[in-house]
C-alpha cells in the first residue's frame, strides 16, 4: 500500500514543540484530515484537532498544509506530488493551544462588538432575491478564520487590538447591504474596526474555502462608505441638510449604536 | 481530588446547535440567568449541515398550505406513533419561527414578490421549506448565533458535559471539563435543557458530525428520563458513497426536490416500482408526468397541477429501495445507485445546489452539472430520544428539559425532511420558556451533593490512570461493527438478539478503557472514553428497541416481521434506567382529540404541489 510522508506539529503552549513524522496508508480520495484521524486512531490518540462536519461546512478544522491555509477536509493527498512530504502545521496567527489546535476567542469577542442586525420596528420584510445576493454570498462564510490567518494586519503585525479583520468586514458587510438593516456602522469601521488597515492584498480572497470575493465585494465597498461619510464635501452637505434617510441609526467611533 | 470551577445559572442550556441556541435567547427574554454549553466552538454544532430547509406552512408559494396540512404530512410520515401535540404545536408555530428568525436577520431565498420562498420535499404536500440554497442550516445557526451573543447569556465554548446532578428526584446542575485544560466544571442549575443532538457516530457509515455521540440521550437516561421510540433510526437515502474518506456524506434530498432522478446500472428509473400501493396515487403516474412537473419547477411555476416525482417517496422509502437495488446487484461501481440533476441546465444547478456543487468536485472529482452522482443510503437521524412533555419539554425527571434531535415524540416513526430545522426553533423556544417557567416557580434552591461531583471526577480520571486499557478508536470500531451489521436498515430477530450479546461485551470493555496518555490537554482520545459510554448506552436502547418492535412501520424495518402491526402501531417503546438494567416497556400513544382525528378523515386529496 502506498503511504503518504506526514510531518505534523506536536507540542503545546507551555513546553512549545516540533514536527513528528508519520507514514499513513493512502486511500482513495483521502483528504489530509483522515490522515491526521488515521494517526490519532492508530497511533497518537493524543493529537489535538478541531473537526465537527468533514464536509467543509462548519469551519473547524483550518489548518496550514505545506505552507498555505486551508481546510483539513477539502485538502486532497492526491494534490501532492508521490513522495512529497506533508506538512501540518496550526493556523498561525492564533495563539497555540495544542498540535493543530488554537485559541481563536478573540475572533467571538470582535463579533460581539458589531452592532447586530437592527431592522426597525414593524417593518414589513418584503424584500427581493436581487436585493439579498451579495449579502448570501457573504453570509456563506463559515467561520473558518483563514482570512484572519492569512491577512497581514494580522498575522505579520499582529494589529488585533486595531483591526478586526476580513472575516468581520465580511460580517459587517453582510448586515450593511442587508435590505432591512437601519444602522450605519461606517464610523466604527472606520475607527475601531481599522478598515484603513487593508491595503487590499486580497490574500484573504485567496483562502477563503467559500469562493466570497471577500476584498472586491465586502471591504472595497465598506472603503467607498468611508469615503462618501467622511471625505466627500458633496454627499457631506446633503446629509447636513436631508440627514442619513438611508439608515437612521449610526454606530459610532465609540462603538454605540444611536440615532443620527 | 482534582479542583472544578463553579458557576451558577437559573437555567442550563446543554448544547448549542438550532434548539440550544433557541432555548437560550428565550429563557433569557425570561429575564433568567443562562449559561449556554458547546461541546465544539460557537457555531459549528450540527446544525450547521442541514441543508435543504425548514419546513413551515407559510403558505407563499402554495396558498392552500395550512398548519392542519402539515399536521397531517407529519403525522403520517411518523405512521401515527408521533406525541399528536408534539406535531400539532411543531406544524401550528413553525411559520411564526421562521418568520422570526428573518426578523433576527436569516436571509432566506424569495418568492418573485419578496418573500420566503418555499421548495419541495418528500412527504409534505405542498411547497412548504424555506431555505437558502442547500445551505439552510448554517444560515440558521449563523443568525441564532449573532443573536444570542447580545442577550448576556454565558457560553462556555469547548466544554463537555460528562453528568448530570440531582437533588433528590430533581435536577440540581451539571457536571463537565474543558477540552482546552482538561480542567473541571461544576454548574449549578434550577432547571436544565438538554439539546444535544443525535446518536450517528455509534454507526460507521453517517452524515452526523463528531459530536452526535448520543450525550444527551444517555445523560438524561442515567438521570432518571423515559427514552422513546430508540428503535426508529432514519437512514438518509442519499449519502456520498465514494471516495472513501466522505462515505456518509449528506446529498441533500433538494436535490430530488429540484427534479433529481434514481437509476441502478441498467439506467432504470427504480423509484416507482417501491412506492407503496396506497401511496401510488401520490406521485407522477410515468416518465411524462414526472417530466412536466419538473418542467414546471424548472419554469418557476409555484404551482404545479402535475403530481411530482418518485424520487420525492419518503426517506424511509427511498433508502430501502436503494438498498435493495444494490443488494440484488444493479448498484453503481462503488456500491449505490446514480442520482442525476446534470441533465438541467448547469447555471440553475449551481444556483439552488452550490454546496452540493462544490462538495462533489471538491471531494470526488465529480461536475454534478454533466455527470451522475453515485450515492446510498446513510445514518442521519434519530427519531427516538428523551421522551418529554409537548407543551413544555420537561422530562420525566423535574427540572430536565429537552428540545431537538435529542428529544423523541415529535416525529413518530419517521421525520420528513425538512421538519427538523423547524422542530428545534419550535421545541428549542418552547423548552425555554418551559425551564425558565420551572426555575421562577421553584422555591428552594436545589442543592448540589458534593458525593456525586466527586464521582464524576473519579469516572473522567479513571482512563488517564489505565495506560494500558481498551484503545476507545478500537472500541468505537468494535461499536462500528455491530450496529452496521445487525442494526442497520434491515433488521432481524436473530441478529438483534446477537447485537445485543456483543453490546453487552462491549460494555465490558467500556469500563477498562485508557491507553490514552496521561495528560488533559486537548486530549482527543480521553475524551472519546466519555463520548463511548454515551454511545454504548444509546446503541443498546436502539437494538432492544428494535427487537422489541415486531412489525416493520416507517424507518423500522423487520426482514422476519415485513408488514404493519395494528396494535404495535398504538405503542410507543420506552427504555428506562432499572439498576445496572434497561426496562423496556410498552406505553399506549396519546389518544389525539376529536377534532384532529377528523382530519385524517378520507376525503379527496388535493393534487401535489
Amino acid at each position: 500500500m502506498r503511504e503518504a510522508k506526514m510531518k505534523v506539529f506536536r507540542g503545546d503552549t507551555f513546553e512549545g514543540g516540533k514536527f513528528e513524522e508519520y507514514a499513513v496508508p493512502i486511500e482513495e480520495g483521502m483528504v489530509v484530515l483522515d490522515a491526521i484521524h488515521w494517526i490519532q486512531r492508530e497511533k497518537e490518540p493524543e493529537l489535538a484537532v478541531r473537526w465537527n462536519c468533514k464536509a467543509a461546512k462548519c469551519g473547524s478544522c483550518s489548518a496550514e498544509v505545506n505552507g498555505r491555509p486551508t481546510l483539513m477536509c477539502k485538502t486532497r493527498l492526491d494534490r501532492f506530488e508521490e513522495g512529497e512530504t506533508i506538512t501540518v502545521q496550526p493556523v498561525q496567527s492564533f495563539p497555540l493551544i495544542k498540535d493543530l489546535v488554537t485559541d481563536v476567542s478573540w475572533n467571538y469577542a470582535v463579533n460581539k462588538r458589531i452592532a447586530p442586525f437592527t431592522p426597525a420596528e414593524n417593518a414589513d420584510f418584503t424584500f427581493y432575491q436581487e436585493d439579498i445576493d451579495r449579502v448570501q454570498e457573504f453570509r456563506k462564510c463559515i467561520e473558518c478564520f483563514l482570512c484572519q490567518d492569512v491577512c497581514h494586519v494580522l498575522r505579520d503585525h499582529d494589529r488585533k487590538d486595531a483591526f478586526i479583520g476580513p472575516r468581520f468586514l465580511v460580517r459587517a458587510a453582510s448586515l450593511e447591504m442587508h435590505p432591512m438593516d437601519t444602522v450605519d456602522r461606517t464610523p466604527f469601521l472606520k475607527t475601531q474596526g481599522g478598515l484603513g488597515y487593508c491595503n487590499i492584498t486580497k490574500c484573504c480572497t485567496e483562502v477563503c474555502p467559500e469562493d466570497i470575493h471577500i476584498t472586491d465585494n465586502a471591504i472595497i465597498p465598506l472603503k467607498e462608505r468611508v469615503v462618501d461619510r467622511y471625505y466627500d464635501p458633496v454627499l457631506a452637505f446633503l446629509r447636513a441638510i436631508f440627514g442619513n434617510k438611508k439608515k437612521g441609526k449610526i454606530q459610532d467611533e465609540t462603538g454605540k449604536v444611536r440615532e443620527e | 481530588m482534582a479542583d472544578y470551577e463553579v458557576h451558577e445559572h437559573d437555567v442550563l442550556i446543554v448544547g448549542a446547535g438550532g434548539a440550544g441556541l433557541r432555548a437560550a435567547i428565550e429563557a433569557s427574554a425570561q429575564g433568567l440567568n443562562v449559561g449556554l454549553v458547546c461541546k465544539s466552538l460557537l457555531g459549528k454544532a450540527h446544525t450547521v449541515m442541514a441543508e435543504g430547509g425548514m419546513a413551515a406552512a407559510l403558505a407563499n408559494v402554495d396558498e392552500r398550505d395550512n398548519w392542519q396540512v402539515h399536521f397531517k404530512d407529519t403525522m403520517k410520515g411518523g405512521q401515527m406513533l408521533n406525541n399528536w401535540r408534539m406535531a400539532q404545536l411543531h406544524a401550528q408555530e413553525a411559520p411564526e419561527c421562521a418568520r422570526e428568525l428573518e426578523r433576527w436577520g436569516a436571509v432566506f431565498d424569495r418568492t418573485k414578490d419578496g418573500k420566503i420562498l418555499q421548495r419541495a420535499f418528500g412527504g409534505h404536500t405542498y411547497k412548504r421549506l424555506c431555505h437558502v440554497g442547500d445551505r439552510t442550516g448554517l444560515e440558521m445557526i449563523r443568525t441564532l448565533q449573532d443573536h444570542s451573543v447580545h442577550q448576556g447569556i454565558a457560553v462556555y465554548m469547548e466544554c463537555t458535559i460528562t453528568k448530570l446532578l440531582k437533588d433528590g428526584n430533581r435536577v440540581s446542575g451539571a457536571f463537565g471539563y474543558y477540552r482546552e485544560k482538561g480542567n473541571y466544571v461544576l454548574f449549578k442549575a434550577k432547571a436544565i435543557v438538554m439539546a444535544t443532538g443525535g446518536v450517528g457516530r455509534a454507526f460507521p457509515v453517517t452524515s452526523n458530525s463528531w459530536e452526535y455521540t448520543a450525550d444527551g440521550a444517555a445523560l438524561a437516561y442515567e438521570a432518571g428520563a423515559d427514552l422513546i421510540d430508540m428503535e426508529f433510526v432514519q437512514f438518509h437515502p442519499t449519502g456520498m458513497v465514494w471516495p472513501p474518506g466522505v462515505r456518509g456524506l449528506l446529498v441533500t434530498e433538494a436535490v430530488r426536490g429540484e427534479g433529481g432522478i434514481l437509476t441502478n446500472n441498467k439506467g432504470e428509473r427504480f423509484m416507482w416500482k417501491y412506492l407503496p400501493e396506497d401511496k401510488k396515487g401520490d406521485y407522477a403516474a410515468d416518465e411524462t408526468e414526472a417530466k412536466a412537473w419538473v418542467a414546471d419547477t424548472l419554469a418557476g411555476k409555484l404551482k404545479t397541477e402535475y403530481k411530482r416525482p418518485p424520487e420525492l417517496s419518503t426517506r424511509d422509502n427511498v433508502a430501502r429501495a436503494i438498498y435493495t437495488e444494490v443488494k440484488e446487484g444493479r448498484g453503481s461501481p462503488h456500491g449505490g445507485v446514480y442520482l442525476d440533476i446534470a441533465y438541467q441546465p448547469a447555471e440553475r444547478v449551481k444556483k439552488k445546489l452550490p454546496s452540493m456543487y462544490h462538495q462533489f468536485k471538491d471531494l470526488a472529482d465529480v461536475d454534478i452539472t454533466a455527470q451522475k452522482m453515485e450515492i446510498g443510503p446513510t445514518m442521519h437521524y434519530i427519531m427516538g430520544g428523551i421522551r418529554v412533555d409537548a407543551d413544555t419539554a420537561e422530562s420525566r425527571v423535574p427540572g430536565l428539559f429537552a428540545a431537538g434531535e435529542c428529544s423523541g415524540g415529535m416525529h413518530g416513526a419517521n421525520r420528513l425532511g425538512g421538519n427538523s430545522l423547524s422542530d428545534l426553533v419550535v421545541f428549542g423556544r418552547r423548552a425555554g420558556r418551559g425551564a425558565a417557567d420551572y426555575a421562577k416557580r421553584l422555591t428552594a434552591e436545589p442543592k448540589v451533593d458534593e458525593k456525586q461531583v466527586q464521582e464524576a471526577i473519579e469516572e473522567m480520571e479513571a482512563p488517564l490512570k489505565n495506560p494500558s486499557g481498551v484503545n476507545p478508536y478500537q472500541l468505537q470500531k468494535e461499536l462500528h461493527a455491530v450496529m452496521s451489521s445487525k442494526v442497520g436498515i434491515f433488521r432481524e430477530d436473530s441478529e438483534l438478539k446477537l447485537a445485543i450479546e456483543e453490546l453487552q461485551v462491549l460494555k465490558g470493555k467500556v469500563k477498562n478503557l485508557g491507553n490514552v496518555g496521561t495528560s488533559k490537554l486537548y486530549n482527543p482520545g480521553w475524551h472519546l472514553c466519555r463520548d463511548m459510554k454515551n454511545m454504548m448506552v444509546a446503541a443498546e436502547a436502539i437494538a432492544r428497541s428494535a427487537l422489541s418492535r415486531t412489525e416493520s412501520r416507517g424507518a423500522h424495518s423487520r426482514l422476519d416481521y415485513p408488514k404493519m402491526d395494528e396494535k404495535q402501531g398504538k405503542e410507543n417503546t420506552s427504555i428506562s434506567k432499572d439498576g445496572d438494567q434497561m426496562k423496556l416497556v410498552k406505553t399506549p400513544t396519546l389518544e389525539m382529540p376529536a377534532d384532529l382525528k377528523e382530519l385524517f378523515v378520507a376525503k379527496k386529496e388535493p393534487a401535489h404541489a
